[in-house]
Protein backbone atom coordinates (compact mmCIF):
# COMPACT_ATOMS: atom_id res chain seq x y z
CA UNK A 1 0.00 0.00 0.00
CA UNK A 2 1.37 3.49 -1.16
CA UNK A 3 1.77 5.87 1.76
CA UNK A 4 -0.85 8.17 -0.35
CA UNK A 5 -3.77 5.44 0.36
CA UNK A 6 -2.63 5.06 4.02
CA UNK A 7 -3.21 8.89 4.42
CA UNK A 8 -6.35 9.14 2.81
CA UNK A 9 -7.62 6.34 4.52
CA UNK A 10 -6.47 7.41 8.03
CA UNK A 11 -8.42 10.93 7.37
CA UNK A 12 -11.51 9.15 6.14
CA UNK A 13 -11.40 7.06 9.41
CA UNK A 14 -11.24 10.42 11.29
CA UNK A 15 -13.67 11.95 9.02
CA UNK A 16 -15.88 9.32 10.07
CA UNK A 17 -15.26 9.21 14.01
CA UNK A 18 -16.41 13.54 14.22
CA UNK A 19 -19.00 12.44 11.69
CA UNK A 20 -19.94 9.68 14.30
CA UNK A 21 -19.68 12.10 17.19
CA UNK A 22 -21.42 14.65 15.38
CA UNK A 23 -24.67 12.63 15.76
CA UNK A 24 -24.22 11.53 18.67
CA UNK A 25 -24.40 14.81 20.29
CA UNK A 26 -27.45 16.12 17.68
CA UNK A 27 -24.86 18.47 15.90
CA UNK A 28 -26.04 16.55 12.59
CA UNK A 29 -29.09 14.67 11.71
CA UNK A 30 -29.97 11.27 11.21
CA UNK A 31 -30.30 10.96 7.43
CA UNK A 32 -27.16 13.18 7.06
CA UNK A 33 -25.01 11.93 9.21
CA UNK A 34 -25.42 8.79 7.66
CA UNK A 35 -25.22 9.93 4.33
CA UNK A 36 -21.67 11.64 5.21
CA UNK A 37 -20.70 8.50 6.48
CA UNK A 38 -21.39 6.24 3.92
CA UNK A 39 -19.82 8.77 1.78
CA UNK A 40 -16.81 8.70 4.08
CA UNK A 41 -16.47 4.65 4.11
CA UNK A 42 -17.26 5.19 0.10
CA UNK A 43 -13.81 7.15 -0.24
CA UNK A 44 -11.75 5.02 1.89
CA UNK A 45 -12.58 1.75 0.09
CA UNK A 46 -12.34 3.32 -3.05
CA UNK A 47 -8.79 4.55 -1.91
CA UNK A 48 -7.78 1.31 -0.72
CA UNK A 49 -8.93 -1.38 -3.23
CA UNK A 50 -8.56 1.11 -6.43
CA UNK A 51 -9.55 -1.66 -8.91
CA UNK A 52 -13.33 -2.10 -7.96
CA UNK A 53 -13.40 1.68 -9.58
CA UNK A 54 -12.21 -0.07 -12.73
CA UNK A 55 -14.46 -2.68 -12.60
CA UNK A 56 -17.98 -0.38 -11.90
CA UNK A 57 -16.48 2.18 -14.52
CA UNK A 58 -16.44 -1.00 -17.16
CA UNK A 59 -19.96 -1.57 -16.53
CA UNK A 60 -21.03 2.02 -16.62
CA UNK A 61 -19.02 2.45 -20.19
CA UNK A 62 -16.39 4.48 -18.39
CA UNK A 63 -12.82 4.04 -19.96
CA UNK A 64 -10.69 4.58 -16.56
CA UNK A 65 -11.95 3.82 -13.36
CA UNK A 66 -10.14 7.27 -12.07
CA UNK A 67 -12.15 8.98 -14.92
CA UNK A 68 -15.67 7.55 -12.98
CA UNK A 69 -14.45 8.66 -9.23
CA UNK A 70 -13.81 12.31 -10.87
CA UNK A 71 -17.03 12.13 -12.52
CA UNK A 72 -19.08 11.08 -9.71
CA UNK A 73 -16.74 14.03 -7.52
CA UNK A 74 -17.87 16.50 -9.63
CA UNK A 75 -21.74 16.03 -9.46
CA UNK A 76 -21.85 15.45 -5.93
CA UNK A 77 -20.11 18.63 -5.47
CA UNK A 78 -21.97 20.24 -7.67
CA UNK A 79 -25.46 19.47 -5.57
CA UNK A 80 -23.94 20.20 -2.61
CA UNK A 81 -23.14 23.42 -3.33
CA UNK A 82 -26.71 23.34 -4.91
CA UNK A 83 -28.23 22.51 -1.46
CA UNK A 84 -25.86 24.81 0.34
CA UNK A 85 -27.27 27.64 -1.80
CA UNK A 86 -30.83 26.84 -0.79
CA UNK A 87 -29.93 26.77 2.76
CA UNK A 88 -28.02 29.76 2.88
CA UNK A 89 -30.90 31.77 0.87
CA UNK A 90 -33.46 30.03 3.38
CA UNK A 91 -31.54 31.48 6.25
CA UNK A 92 -31.07 35.19 4.97
CA UNK A 93 -35.37 34.58 4.37
CA UNK A 94 -35.67 34.15 8.04
CA UNK A 95 -33.19 36.36 9.32
CA UNK A 96 -35.41 39.21 7.19
CA UNK A 97 -38.23 38.24 8.71
CA UNK A 98 -37.11 38.35 12.20
CA UNK A 99 -35.48 42.07 11.84
CA UNK A 100 -39.26 42.86 9.97
CA UNK A 101 -40.59 41.07 12.60
CA UNK A 102 -38.91 43.27 15.53
CA UNK A 103 -39.23 46.58 13.89
CA UNK A 104 -42.72 46.50 13.77
CA UNK A 105 -43.48 45.07 16.52
CA UNK A 106 -41.13 47.66 18.05
CA UNK A 107 -43.36 50.71 16.15
CA UNK A 108 -46.49 48.81 17.41
CA UNK A 109 -45.31 49.45 21.12
CA UNK A 110 -43.69 52.95 20.60
CA UNK A 111 -47.41 54.16 19.25
CA UNK A 112 -49.64 52.53 21.84
CA UNK A 113 -46.82 53.97 24.54
CA UNK A 114 -47.91 57.36 22.94
CA UNK A 115 -51.34 56.49 23.55
CA UNK A 116 -51.29 55.99 26.77
CA UNK B 1 -58.86 58.99 1.54
CA UNK B 2 -55.81 58.57 3.73
CA UNK B 3 -51.93 58.58 1.87
CA UNK B 4 -49.04 57.03 3.17
CA UNK B 5 -45.71 57.37 1.82
CA UNK B 6 -42.93 54.88 2.53
CA UNK B 7 -39.27 55.67 2.61
CA UNK B 8 -36.59 52.68 2.95
CA UNK B 9 -33.37 54.32 3.82
CA UNK B 10 -29.66 53.33 4.85
CA UNK B 11 -27.19 55.88 5.27
CA UNK B 12 -28.87 58.42 4.01
CA UNK B 13 -28.83 60.84 6.95
CA UNK B 14 -27.24 64.01 4.70
CA UNK B 15 -30.51 63.64 2.51
CA UNK B 16 -33.18 62.00 4.65
CA UNK B 17 -34.54 64.90 6.64
CA UNK B 18 -35.19 67.41 3.65
CA UNK B 19 -36.85 64.09 1.37
CA UNK B 20 -38.94 63.64 4.30
CA UNK B 21 -39.79 67.75 5.11
CA UNK B 22 -40.58 67.65 1.25
CA UNK B 23 -43.09 64.46 1.20
CA UNK B 24 -45.00 66.03 4.21
CA UNK B 25 -45.95 68.81 2.07
CA UNK B 26 -48.33 66.40 0.45
CA UNK B 27 -49.02 64.48 3.03
CA UNK B 28 -48.53 63.52 7.08
CA UNK B 29 -48.46 60.30 7.06
CA UNK B 30 -44.52 59.40 6.13
CA UNK B 31 -43.09 56.06 7.34
CA UNK B 32 -38.95 55.83 6.76
CA UNK B 33 -37.36 52.31 7.30
CA UNK B 34 -34.07 52.82 8.46
CA UNK B 35 -32.46 49.62 7.05
CA UNK B 36 -29.86 49.38 9.62
CA UNK B 37 -28.30 52.36 8.59
CA UNK B 38 -24.54 53.08 10.54
CA UNK B 39 -25.09 56.74 10.82
CA UNK B 40 -28.05 58.97 11.86
CA UNK B 41 -30.79 58.26 9.47
CA UNK B 42 -33.22 57.23 11.70
CA UNK B 43 -32.63 60.11 14.08
CA UNK B 44 -33.47 62.81 11.17
CA UNK B 45 -35.73 61.62 9.80
CA UNK B 46 -37.51 61.17 13.36
CA UNK B 47 -36.91 64.74 13.75
CA UNK B 48 -37.99 65.70 10.26
CA UNK B 49 -41.26 64.27 11.49
CA UNK B 50 -41.36 60.42 10.33
CA UNK B 51 -42.53 57.79 12.14
CA UNK B 52 -39.73 55.44 11.87
CA UNK B 53 -38.91 51.43 11.55
CA UNK B 54 -35.64 50.50 12.56
CA UNK B 55 -33.92 47.14 10.85
CA UNK B 56 -31.34 46.52 13.20
CA UNK B 57 -29.73 44.82 9.84
CA UNK B 58 -29.61 45.66 7.02
CA UNK B 59 -31.34 43.73 5.14
CA UNK B 60 -32.12 45.63 1.62
CA UNK B 61 -34.25 47.72 -0.07
CA UNK B 62 -36.83 45.22 -0.88
CA UNK B 63 -37.13 44.11 2.63
CA UNK B 64 -37.47 47.53 4.20
CA UNK B 65 -40.03 48.40 1.34
CA UNK B 66 -41.84 45.13 2.86
CA UNK B 67 -41.62 46.35 6.57
CA UNK B 68 -43.09 50.23 5.54
CA UNK B 69 -45.79 48.99 3.12
CA UNK B 70 -47.57 46.82 6.08
CA UNK B 71 -46.41 49.49 8.66
CA UNK B 72 -48.59 51.85 6.35
CA UNK B 73 -51.62 49.29 6.14
CA UNK B 74 -51.68 49.01 9.86
CA UNK B 75 -52.12 52.61 10.17
CA UNK B 76 -55.02 52.65 8.06
CA UNK B 77 -53.70 53.60 4.67
CA UNK B 78 -55.64 53.67 1.83
CA UNK B 79 -53.56 54.60 -0.88
CA UNK B 80 -49.16 53.64 -0.21
CA UNK B 81 -46.96 55.04 -2.13
CA UNK B 82 -42.87 54.21 -2.10
CA UNK B 83 -40.37 56.61 -2.57
CA UNK B 84 -36.65 57.09 -2.61
CA UNK B 85 -34.38 58.26 0.29
CA UNK B 86 -31.58 59.83 -1.99
CA UNK B 87 -33.55 63.08 -2.98
CA UNK B 88 -33.77 61.98 -6.74
CA UNK B 89 -37.41 62.11 -6.51
CA UNK B 90 -39.79 64.83 -6.95
CA UNK B 91 -42.73 64.80 -4.50
CA UNK B 92 -45.14 67.11 -6.63
CA UNK B 93 -45.32 64.13 -8.51
CA UNK B 94 -47.16 62.40 -5.47
CA UNK B 95 -50.44 63.67 -6.85
CA UNK B 96 -50.44 62.73 -9.79
CA UNK B 97 -49.18 59.44 -9.22
CA UNK B 98 -52.22 59.12 -6.74
CA UNK B 99 -55.10 60.07 -8.73
CA UNK B 100 -55.47 57.49 -10.57
CA UNK B 101 -55.68 54.75 -7.74
CA UNK B 102 -57.90 56.74 -6.37
CA UNK B 103 -60.28 56.91 -8.32
CA UNK B 104 -60.45 53.50 -9.03
CA UNK B 105 -59.15 53.76 -12.57
CA UNK B 106 -56.26 51.23 -11.33
CA UNK B 107 -55.07 49.30 -8.77
CA UNK B 108 -51.29 50.31 -8.85
CA UNK B 109 -49.56 53.66 -10.68
CA UNK B 110 -46.04 53.27 -11.98
CA UNK B 111 -43.89 56.14 -11.80
CA UNK B 112 -42.05 56.60 -15.56
CA UNK B 113 -38.96 58.51 -16.46
CA UNK B 114 -39.29 58.10 -20.17
CA UNK B 115 -43.59 58.65 -21.09
CA UNK B 116 -43.70 61.29 -23.85
CA UNK B 117 -42.95 64.84 -21.84
CA UNK B 118 -39.33 64.12 -22.54
CA UNK B 119 -39.30 62.11 -25.38
CA UNK B 120 -38.78 58.62 -24.91
CA UNK B 121 -34.86 57.88 -23.73
CA UNK B 122 -34.32 61.42 -22.76
CA UNK B 123 -34.11 62.24 -19.30
CA UNK B 124 -34.97 65.56 -17.41
CA UNK B 125 -31.10 67.22 -17.24
CA UNK B 126 -29.30 65.30 -19.74
CA UNK B 127 -27.43 63.08 -16.70
CA UNK B 128 -28.11 59.63 -17.01
CA UNK B 129 -24.87 57.93 -17.73
CA UNK B 130 -24.84 55.67 -20.78
CA UNK B 131 -24.48 51.84 -19.03
CA UNK B 132 -27.39 52.63 -16.75
CA UNK B 133 -29.58 53.53 -19.61
CA UNK B 134 -28.26 50.57 -20.95
CA UNK B 135 -28.73 48.72 -18.07
CA UNK B 136 -32.61 50.13 -18.12
CA UNK B 137 -33.11 49.35 -21.68
CA UNK B 138 -32.19 45.37 -21.26
CA UNK B 139 -34.30 45.22 -18.13
CA UNK B 140 -37.63 46.75 -19.94
CA UNK B 141 -36.94 43.80 -22.84
CA UNK B 142 -36.45 41.32 -19.69
CA UNK B 143 -39.46 42.52 -18.39
CA UNK B 144 -41.60 41.58 -21.29
CA UNK B 145 -40.71 38.37 -21.62
CA UNK B 146 -40.85 37.22 -18.35
CA UNK B 147 -43.83 39.81 -16.96
CA UNK B 148 -46.11 40.72 -20.84
CA UNK B 149 -46.13 44.29 -19.41
CA UNK B 150 -45.41 46.92 -22.03
CA UNK B 151 -43.56 49.33 -19.75
CA UNK B 152 -41.60 52.61 -20.73
CA UNK B 153 -39.37 52.19 -17.50
CA UNK B 154 -39.17 49.49 -15.23
CA UNK B 155 -36.82 50.37 -12.53
CA UNK B 156 -38.79 53.35 -10.76
CA UNK B 157 -39.24 53.32 -7.23
CA UNK B 158 -42.42 56.20 -7.60
CA UNK B 159 -45.21 53.97 -7.01
CA UNK B 160 -48.44 53.58 -5.97
CA UNK B 161 -50.48 50.58 -4.86
CA UNK B 162 -54.13 50.81 -3.34
CA UNK B 163 -54.27 49.26 -0.08
CA UNK B 164 -56.15 45.78 -1.09
CA UNK B 165 -53.36 46.00 -4.13
CA UNK B 166 -50.77 46.35 -1.65
CA UNK B 167 -52.28 43.61 0.55
CA UNK B 168 -52.39 40.75 -2.21
CA UNK B 169 -48.46 41.43 -3.21
CA UNK B 170 -46.15 38.30 -2.52
CA UNK B 171 -42.83 39.67 -2.20
CA UNK B 172 -39.27 38.02 -1.13
CA UNK B 173 -37.03 39.32 -2.92
CA UNK B 174 -35.20 41.22 0.05
CA UNK B 175 -32.98 43.70 -2.61
CA UNK B 176 -33.01 45.71 -5.46
CA UNK B 177 -34.40 42.78 -7.44
CA UNK B 178 -37.59 43.61 -5.68
CA UNK B 179 -38.41 46.09 -8.39
CA UNK B 180 -38.85 43.38 -10.77
CA UNK B 181 -40.50 41.02 -8.75
CA UNK B 182 -43.64 43.87 -7.94
CA UNK B 183 -43.86 44.05 -11.87
CA UNK B 184 -44.12 40.03 -12.21
CA UNK B 185 -46.36 39.93 -8.84
CA UNK B 186 -48.61 43.06 -11.14
CA UNK B 187 -48.81 40.67 -14.04
CA UNK B 188 -48.94 37.62 -12.12
CA UNK B 189 -52.42 38.95 -10.09
CA UNK B 190 -53.58 40.87 -12.72
CA UNK B 191 -53.64 44.16 -11.12
CA UNK B 192 -54.25 47.10 -13.17
CA UNK B 193 -51.89 49.16 -13.95
CA UNK B 194 -50.63 52.70 -14.99
CA UNK B 195 -47.76 54.31 -15.79
CA UNK B 196 -47.62 58.23 -14.59
CA UNK B 197 -44.95 60.44 -16.02
CA UNK B 198 -42.48 61.47 -13.33
CA UNK B 199 -39.24 63.84 -12.93
CA UNK B 200 -36.16 61.77 -11.89
CA UNK B 201 -33.29 64.91 -10.51
CA UNK B 202 -29.74 63.15 -10.97
CA UNK B 203 -27.50 64.86 -8.75
CA UNK B 204 -23.83 63.67 -7.82
CA UNK B 205 -25.17 62.39 -4.72
CA UNK B 206 -27.93 60.14 -6.34
CA UNK B 207 -25.39 59.07 -9.31
CA UNK B 208 -23.03 58.07 -6.41
CA UNK B 209 -25.33 56.48 -4.48
CA UNK B 210 -26.64 54.71 -7.90
CA UNK B 211 -26.90 51.02 -8.99
CA UNK B 212 -24.20 50.00 -10.82
CA UNK B 213 -24.32 47.49 -13.80
CA UNK B 214 -22.84 44.38 -11.82
CA UNK B 215 -25.74 44.92 -9.76
CA UNK B 216 -28.16 43.92 -12.53
CA UNK B 217 -26.57 40.48 -12.60
CA UNK B 218 -27.42 40.38 -8.89
CA UNK B 219 -30.77 41.01 -9.69
CA UNK B 220 -31.26 38.51 -12.15
CA UNK B 221 -29.65 35.74 -9.29
CA UNK B 222 -31.81 37.25 -6.78
CA UNK B 223 -35.14 36.56 -9.33
CA UNK B 224 -34.16 33.12 -9.94
CA UNK B 225 -33.65 32.33 -6.09
CA UNK B 226 -36.95 33.52 -5.27
CA UNK B 227 -38.70 31.75 -8.04
CA UNK B 228 -37.08 28.78 -6.81
CA UNK B 229 -38.07 29.26 -3.40
CA UNK B 230 -41.44 29.94 -3.74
Amino acid sequence: MFAFQLIVIIFCLYAAVRVWQKIRTRGLGKRWGAFWLVFWFGVGAVVALPWTTSLLAARLGVTRGVDLVIYVSVIVLFYLVFRLTLKLEKLESNITKIVREAALSEAKKADNDLKH
Amino acid sequence: MKLAVVIPAYNEEKMIAEVVKEVRTVTPHVFVVDDGSADGTGAAAALAGATVLRHALNRGQGAALRTGIEAAARSGAEVIVTYDADGQMSAADIPALVAPVEAGFCDVALGSRFIVDHGPWTMDNGRMPFVRRLTLKAALLFTRITTGMKLTDTHNGLRAFSREAAAKLDLRCDRMAHASEILEEISRLGLRYREIPVTIKYTDYSLAKGQKLSGAFRIIRDLLMSSWMK
